[in-house]
């Protein structure tokens, strides 16, 4: 066992890793490469594989950079105080320069491997999660996460770009499903955790307008996200294989979503419904897009 | 004591961890010139 301050200490490496928020990550990364392989040309392997590595890296330097400024806030929640800066095992301003260096590398090496227009969009991106939504919107509005949800909604667009060199409508609409996922998907997590929020003085939608009304957020919200899901269809983007896991994937996320528009519990321990909807929307989103490539490359 | 010796840990684990990257970062920059010039093997 240490005595000392951890924080004088150099950070362990899984510090550093837990950092970059690798759960994530993860969706980030598998959006990203669902968006790659939906295109109509691949890029040569080596290419390819280094795009999904920029967006890994990319998504790592927003969480960093996203856990850099928010130091203080993790440290009244919960759910976040055991983090690394809150926790007091990392100091700021190590992260500070992580997050940056990680940013800068992930942009600078997506531009070289791939396109400039992909460079672009990912630093878009990150400028977008840590400037935009972060700093600017989150400590201010409950729209934070409607707005703010376009950050996350960028890795299947720098995909597609990645692979393309261009923008077409098919990654447009990936990019409009995660846009309208997200306050569905955050809001049912915020009704459960909102007393989190509250302590932390952060404006979202279940403390500043309640919890009937953010539920009803949450119904309304899952019409037009269900309308974009199945949208690639309608368009004739994709075949039939998509079209119906769209249909029952949003069809069942509607039902979850009314659920909980349904539910008048006010205490988190009874509010299964939005635990039961927040764990399915992460189920979807891996869905629906597993269900893009399979589409594209199976039927 | 135990604190330098925690320190010398930490310092070692991120030292090898770095080069493991470094490594790969080489060896990703090979594949990336020889993908950008169109060789084919």
């Amino acid at each position: 066992m240490v005595t000392t301050n951890p924080a004088a200490l150099p950070a362990d490496w899984r510090d550093i890793l837990a950092l970059t928020k690798p759960r994530v990550m993860s969706l980030v990364v598998f959006t990203g490469l669902c968006g790659m392989l939906a295109a109509p040309a691949l890029p040569p392997l080596a290419l390819g594989f280094t795009a999904i590595l920029c967006i890994a890296l990319g998504a790592g330097a927003c969480g960093a950079l996203n856990q850099w400024y928010e130091a203080d806030i993790d440290a009244k929640m919960r759910r976040t105080a055991k983090r690394p800066l809150p926790a007091g095992r990392m100091d700021r301003q190590s992260a500070l320069h992580f997050g940056v260096g990680l940013g800068a590398f992930s942009v600078l090496l997506m531009g070289l491997a791939t396109n400039w227009l992909a460079a672009v969009l990912l630093a878009a991106s990150i400028l977008f999660y840590v400037l935009v939504y972060t700093v600017w919107l989150k400590p201010r509005t409950p729209q934070n996460i409607v707005i703010g949800g376009a950050a996350g909604a960028f890795p299947p667009l720098i995909g597609w770009v990645a692979a393309t060199g261009s923008i077409a409508p098919l990654p447009l609409l990936l990019f409009a499903i995660i846009f309208l996922w997200t306050p569905p998907h955050f809001w049912a997590l915020s009704l459960f955790v909102r007393s989190d929020y509250a302590a932390a003085g952060i404006p979202m939608l279940p403390v500043v307008a309640g919890v009937r009304s953010t539920r009803r957020q949450i119904f309304l919200y899952s019409l037009p996200m269900a309308a974009a899901a199945i949208a690639p269809w309608q368009f004739e983007l994709t075949g039939p294989l998509y079209g119906v896991a769209a249909i029952i994937l949003s069809l069942a996320f509607l039902l979850l979503a009314a659920r909980v528009f349904a539910n008048g519990a006010t205490e988190p321990r009874q509010m299964e419904p939005e635990k039961h909807l927040f764990g399915f929307s992460v189920f979807y989103l891996f869905a629906l897009f597993a269900a893009l490539v399979a589409d594209r490359w199976i039927a | 004591m135990k604190l330098e010796e925690e320190v010398v840990r930490r310092q070692r684990d991120r030292a090898k961890i770095m080069a493991w990257l470094l490594g790969g970062f080489v060896v990703l920059l090979f594949f990336i010139t020889i993908a950008k010039t169109g060789i084919n093997w």
